[in-house]
């Protein structure tokens, strides 16, 4: 599979005023990839898309979507690329088949309604309008919505939040499908689980700016922290048990975040037997323990010091 | 092409509008009510607005055109379109090749064409009940087209700007000020009158007056509108906001 530069993003500024949204951003997607773009809440990354579609015109820096601007050249980029927002962008009043139908009278050849509506399982809500679709229903119509125009680039802002598990995962197919049809998938996402299932390249944003990228893999690889053990408890640990700490931390380096006890290291069995022993001694009952290598949430977490969500 | 996507955008908003039971309440039920009350109940002649034995139509029907297109170009377009705004769906529109000039472009087509509705029905309402005063369809249409774009743009204007249920409560506020004391229905005595007058809604009735059982032109009214619609076409151009 031949792969081109579908988005092409650099030395992207955009400010409200004094505070910068987006703050010196580049960004590759290429056609047949999946790119993930992670942050937490008001990191930047709707931001970005706006700018990278054209509906808002960058303070500095280019955007270029198959080598055409999208704010000053929008007829060209308007039919490669598509986009779903977050917020559905949806007409309250029609009905899913209507907008749709809509939408691809727009574009110069669109995708059937049906092809999109069969897969989605949108004929199952096509008689409700808009405004009385669950949030996981509007989501999918609204995917559908980034698609019918047979966009060579998609914006998936998102895309699966307020989904239940099994919707999920027909969403997530669809992305993949896409992705092997050689179109190349901006997906914007604060769930890190997302991310590593279905990017091939994963880039992080805090506060406007890049603070890592790569593969999944190679992110999670690149952390100083091999291995780590949660050892979750029934109640908050507030004030910090100072005791319970001082004895862990004899074993291992030790934090508390939330109910859960975070010990990082690579552990052996009778360090963890002791560990456990002394969260039993000092009265605490262990609803959960787990043990796993380094996820993206703990390499975002180590990036900034803040959890993602 | 471009005509293509701008007509399709104009069915949309306008079968939008005409399933819209409280859009059609406000653009169909209020004006075309109002019409028949005031043709009817001799409320007009009681307060004198109309002389002993002149038809209350030529009151009541240029009267219900303004209204009609207060309800339309104004209140209606600025609710539906601060609820899309609010709701994501001029962005998500924006991105389309429709994109923003064909979005504003169909919101016009869908205006024009509910307005051509109501003045079919409120004509043939008022001629079924006994208006044949004379009609000046040049003035007529320039009143309509330049009263449109006053309210319209003055319209997109509050629903781009200001929060969607800030929206809702101004814009139906708005409409009952312009019908109640903005001399939309009918012309106000004295300096009350004057100043109105100067305003979209007083200078729409009195331009509509003129053209429909009156006089035919209301040059001054025109050029008010004018004007309106010209300081609201840049307002909406510098302040809109998609977010």
């Amino acid at each position: 599979m031949v792969s081109d530069s579908a988005l092409t993003i650099r030395g992207l500024h955009y400010s409200y005023g004094a505070h910068h949204v987006v703050d010196g951003i580049d960004l590759d997607a290429a056609t047949g990839s999946i790119l993930g773009v992670l942050g937490p809440n008001g990191a930047g990354k709707s931001t970005t898309i706006s700018l990278a579609v054209g509906t808002r015109a960058p303070d500095a820096g280019r955007v270029e979507i198959f080598g055409h601007d999208p704010f000053r050249d929008h007829a060209s980029t308007s039919l490669l690329a598509g986009v779903m927002l977050q917020d559905g962008g949806l007409p309250m009043s029609a009905k899913p088949l209507q907008v749709l139908r809509h939408l691809a009278s727009l574009y110069p050849n669109p995708l059937s309604v049906d092809e999109l509506a069969e897969p989605l399982g949108l004929h199952e809500f096509s008689t409700r309008t808009i405004r009385r679709l669950s949030g996981g229903q509007k989501q999918r119509v609204a995917l559908a919505a980034a698609l019918i125009g047979r966009p060579r680039l998609v914006f998936l802002d998102e895309p699966c939040a307020g989904l239940d598990p099994q919707a999920r995962e027909v969403v997530h197919d669809f992305i993949r499908e896409l992705a092997a049809a050689s179109v190349a998938v901006v997906l914007t996402t604060h769930d890190l689980a997302e991310a590593e299932e279905l990017a091939d390249e994963v880039v992080v944003i805090d506060r406007g700016r890049i603070i890592a990228q790569g593969a999944p893999e190679d992110l999670r690889n690149a952390s100083p922290a091999g291995r780590r053990l949660v050892i979750t408890v029934g109640q908050p640990l507030e004030p910090a048990p100072r005791e319970l700490l001082a004895t862990m931390n004899r074993i291992a380096a030790t934090s508390v975040v939330g109910a859960a006890l975070v010990v990082d290291g690579d552990l052996d069995s009778t360090q963890i037997a002791g560990l456990c022993t002394a969260v039993a001694e000092a009265g605490l009952a262990i609803t959960d323990i787990d043990m796993h290598s380094q996820s993206l949430a703990d390499v975002f977490f180590e990036l900034t010091g803040r959890p993602l969500r | 092409m471009r005509t293509k996507r701008v007509i399709a955008q104009t069915k949309f908003e306008t079968i939008s509008v005409l399933r819209n039971g409280e859009q059609l309440l406000l653009s169909l039920i209020l004006p075309l009510g109002m019409l028949i009350f005031l043709a009817k109940a001799p409320l007009l002649s009681g307060l004198g607005i109309v002389g002993p034995g002149a038809d209350p139509l030529t009151v009541a029907l240029p009267g219900a055109l303004s209204l009609c297109l207060a309800s339309t170009a104004f209140t209606g377009q600025a609710i539906a379109t601060a609820f899309d705004r609010r709701y994501g769906v001029l962005r998500q529109l924006a991105t389309t090749p429709l994109g923003t000039n064909g979005l504003i472009l169909g919101k016009l087509g869908a205006v024009v064409a509910v307005v051509v509705i109501q003045f079919i029905l409120a004509f043939a309402i008022a001629v079924g009940l006994g208006f044949n005063s004379p009609v000046n369809p040049l003035a007529l249409i320039l009143t309509t087209l330049l009263g449109t774009a006053a309210l319209l743009s003055l319209g997109l204007l509050m629903a781009g700007t200001v929060r969607a249920e800030a929206t809702l409560a101004g814009a139906n506020l708005i409409w009952v000020l312009m019908a109640g004391v903005g001399g939309l229905v009918i012309a106000h005595p004295g300096e009350w009158g004057t100043v109105v007058g100067y305003l979209p809604s007083g200078a729409l009735g009195d331009a509509m007056r003129a053209a429909v059982g009156g006089a035919g032109f209301d040059i001054k009214a025109l050029i008010v509108l004018l004007v309106w619609g010209l300081l609201g076409t840049f307002a909406a151009r510098r302040w809109f906001r998609f977010e």
